[in-house]
């Protein structure tokens, strides 16, 4: 049996709109819609989406916070809707965007209350906080008040308080938002090295497609409530790589150049990009263009992620499948 | 029910550590709400110079039961009095956060914040109460003496019950709504008066709507031996219990229903 | 000139933002009034009702206990604190220091602004609820009205000579709360609010009368009243004026203390 499951899975937001002084308007929105996915322990899932996608409204169906509409949540055996106090000592949240430390506490204090609450062994505990003092150099923060903290030193805080009670599955809500490159670096290598150590199964949801590149081995991408992928990374730049990008720096600024078995995609003063279908070789076509043109270099671009999950978001996902 | 006190307990007494990290502002804080208190006595104090009976009721009287009413509200102050503020965790989703822990929910959000400076309000109240028990010309049986700290138990325990019944109001609508407020603190300061000045239709209500007649109202007739104005039997001088145990009861089902609703609509 | 037109404007735009938070200061208030008038009609008909106590007949008492709660938000009793303390708090006032415009001026160019609301949509409909559900004098000659509306503005003078000071003590205590909240019960006791002045017993009274904070509420209250009529009525006013002019100027000083103590410590 899979650790996390979802079958089926709708949600709907009734919104109130206001049209006119006292009238409202109410229409459904589906946050969520048919979705559903298993996750097997162990797994690192990146999962991604558009604002609006029903990201968010995932993890927070995953944890209990909210109450599907239809369908079937399984987590570790338990329903998180009926049994959300039982789920939540086996599982770690973080949130990027708020904490899940007492903003008035020192760090010490926070941990050492989450420890009663969540009754972990005060042996466990020990060895705990030591190791991600040290894993997240926390040693200097700990007697700060977490409302002193930086964002970055309050991101790892929030991670240690979110793995404390060795959880078996730990979902992370936009963790490197706002975080500078040395601190996403550290989130990233620390979730990493908790997966190969302790075997935490790792739920990660974020817009930063490099957070999916450097820690996901699994990508599920939803737009509109559903699912429009879900597979590993190569099988994501193969489904929409269609295309790869011949960069190329002419002389001087020219008009739009024409080459057959290419597109111009983009001109910017001597720099054109041209797109040409991604199982063509790019050989002829670069002699083809050195042989009518004036070329000062030539660049070969494969496609990034980035281009790819803005088609899938684009819809033309459905063109694709 | 041991695991939501349990879980209390632990927040309280970590909040309280929190406050003692700033001790001059504790003083001040706690002083100043000693004081605020003081002036309600105050005012009492200068309406008796003026006349030897408010409604029919003496000075003492009056302190007897502005004292139990005030102790009463204090303590609901005290121990829960932050649970007002749910609807602005559901604003800032902080109350998300606290659905992710393994505790309850109440639990967190009515020891948030707290503080011992609401002791304050506490230390000008309990001093009146004893000094109205002294100046009283009252004739002290067992049961009387027993009445007192059934009575502000049971009274703490209905201001309290009214607090966690409004933030569940505001949870289930999702929303902040800062009126309720004016029902539970215009509640507490009306209660100190005798409830016979407000006019029956007043009375009434305050006893069949919102029973806030229990709280001290209708056993001060006991202990002052007065006769009720409605007329009521004998049996609801006793009644605060009774009304307290239902009205916790139903704050207790409220909240839950906030809490489902809250998770079956998101913010 | 026109800068502090556009400063009192845009404060008066900013509070009408705050629609349910008017709404609900608006119910307050007018449920505060409701309970002190039961307690005032309580104390007169505890005498003779057409009795007077100190000049006060018990209409004029429960007309008062409106006037003081429709006058709570306009001379800000509770509140809020100026911005100005919370500029000096986090340091940004050296902008304010720096800025060609006088600061006094310009903080009172505000509160004038956000009491131009609050006149319109707090303290009419309160003073009106009022008169709605007990019977109140309202004054017949415009005169009075005239008067009334120029103590009215005195009144607000007052109280925002005192904000202003209590924000500027910020500049030499670490933690203004305290001064705050001292400033906040100086303030709801001797304007009259817990109990009309008049009611103040011997030395007290005399005291109470003669604080500034009896400027804010009470005289306005007195002039509606028609209490103080003719050359009385001058009297109050220039005893308003005296208070406004002898606040303001002191705080004139201390903002130039400020000033140098922040030109010293380099902000």
């Amino acid at each position: 049996m899979s650790l996390i499951e979802m079958s089926g899975v709708d949600r709907v937001f009734h919104v109130r709109r206001r049209t006119g002084l006292l009238r409202r308007q109410r229409h459904s929105v589906p946050a969520v819609n048919n979705l559903s996915f298993t996750v097997d322990a162990g797994e690192m899932v990146g999962y991604l989406g558009p604002n609006g996608a029903g990201k968010s409204t995932t993890v927070k169906m995953l944890t209990g916070i909210l109450v599907p509409s239809a369908g079937r949540v399984r987590v570790d055996g338990l329903d998180p809707a009926r049994q959300r106090r039982e789920l939540a000592g086996r599982v770690g949240v973080v949130f990027g965007q708020r904490t899940t430390l007492w903003w008035d506490l020192p760090l010490r204090d926070s941990f050492d209350l989450l420890r009663r609450l969540y009754r972990i062994d005060p042996a466990t505990f020990r060895v705990n906080l030591d190791r991600f003092t040290e894993l997240l150099d926390l040693g200097p923060l700990l007697a700060t008040p977490v409302r002193q903290l930086s964002l970055g030193q309050r991101m790892r805080g929030d991670l240690t308080a979110a793995l404390l009670h060795d959880p078996r599955i730990l979902y992370l809500d936009e963790p490197t938002i706002g975080l500078d490159v040395t601190s996403k670096a550290a989130v990233r290598s620390f979730l990493t090295q908790m997966n190969r150590d302790r075997g935490t199964t790792i739920l990660l949801t974020t817009h930063d497609l490099d957070d999916i590149e450097r820690v996901c081995r699994r990508v599920m991408v939803i737009d509109h409530g559903r699912l429009a992928f879900d597979g590993d990374l190569p099988a994501l730049r193969a489904r929409a790589a269609a295309e790869r990008t011949l960069v190329v720096d002419l002389l001087t600024p020219t008009a739009p150049i024409e080459v057959p078995g290419t597109r111009v995609v983009r001109v910017d003063g001597p720099r054109q990009w041209l797109a040409f279908p991604a199982d063509a070789s790019a050989v002829p076509l670069v002699a083809a263009v050195m042989e009518r043109f004036p070329v000062a270099d030539i660049a070969l671009r494969e496609p990034d992620i980035e281009d790819v999950v803005a088609q899938l978001y684009a819809g033309s996902a459905s063109a694709l499948s | 029910m041991a695991g939501p006190v349990r879980e209390y307990l632990l927040l309280v007494g970590m909040w309280t550590r929190a406050s003692f990290q700033y001790p001059a502002s504790l003083a001040i804080l706690t002083l100043s709400q000693f004081v605020l208190a003081v002036l309600d006595l105050a005012a009492i104090a200068i309406v008796f110079t003026h006349t030897r009976s408010l409604a029919g009721f003496s000075l003492p009287e009056v302190m007897f039961l502005y004292g139990t009413s005030a102790t009463a509200f204090a303590l609901a102050d005290l121990l829960v009095g932050n649970v007002e503020r749910v609807g602005r965790h559901v604003r800032l989703g902080t109350f998300d956060v606290m659905l992710v822990r393994p505790a309850s929910a109440l639990a967190q959000v009515a020891a948030e914040d707290f503080s011992p400076r609401r002791l304050g309000k506490l230390c000008s109240a309990v001093p009146v109460l004893v000094i109205a028990v002294v100046l009283l010309p009252v004739d002290w049986t067992a049961t009387r003496v027993l009445l007192l700290p059934v009575m502000v138990g049971a009274g703490a325990a209905i201001f309290a019950a009214v607090w966690v019944l409004c933030s569940a109001f505001q949870l289930a609508v999702g929303e902040q709504i800062e009126l309720l407020n004016t029902f539970i603190y215009g509640g507490g300061f009306l209660v100190q008066y005798p409830l016979s000045l407000y006019g029956r239709d007043a009375l009434r209500l305050l006893t069949w709507v919102f029973p806030l007649a229990f709280v001290n109202w209708q056993p001060a007739l006991y202990v002052l031996g007065r006769p009720d104005p409605l007329g009521l039997p004998t049996a609801f001088r006793f009644a605060s219990p009774v009304v307290a145990t239902l009205l916790v009861a139903l704050a207790a089902f409220a909240w839950r229903a906030g809490v489902r609703h809250y998770r079956s609509t998101g913010s | 000139m026109s800068v502090y037109l556009t400063v009192a404007r845009h404060m008066f735009r900013r509070q009408s933002a705050y629609r349910t938070a008017t709404l609900a200061g608006g119910v307050t208030n007018t449920v505060f009034g409701i309970i002190r008038a039961y307690v005032l009609i309580a104390l007169w008909q505890s005498r003779q009702p057409q009795v007077r106590i100190d000049g006060y007949d018990v209409t004029d008492a429960v007309t008062f206990c409106f006037l003081s709660q429709a006058m709570i938000a306009t001379v800000a009793i509770f509140g809020p604190p100026l911005e100005l303390a919370e500029r000096v708090r986090s340091g940004d006032v050296a902008i304010d220091l720096y800025r060609p415009a006088d600061l006094q001026l310009w903080c009172l160019a505000g509160d004038l602004g956000r009491m131009s609301f609050q006149v319109l949509a707090r303290s009419v409909p309160v003073f009106c609820a009022g008169a709605l559900l007990f019977s109140v004098r309202v004054p017949t000659s415009p005169v009075v009205w005239a008067t009334t509306a120029v103590s009215v503005l005195l009144a607000v003078l007052v109280s925002f000579a005192i904000r202003y000071l209590v924000a500027l003590s910020a500049f030499w205590l670490l933690d203004d709360r305290g001064v705050q909240a001292g400033a906040t019960a100086l303030a709801m006791f001797f304007s009259g609010l817990t109990l009309p002045l008049v009611l103040f017993p011997g030395w007290l009274g005399t005291l109470a009368q003669a604080l500034p904070w009896a400027a804010t509420v009470q005289v306005p209250a007195d002039v509606f009243l028609g209490r103080w009529t003719g050359w009385q009525a001058v009297g109050a006013l220039a005893f308003q004026l005296g208070w406004a002019a002898l606040l303001l100027a002191t705080g004139r000083l201390v903002t130039a203390a400020a000033r140098r103590r922040v030109v010293v410590q380099g902000g």
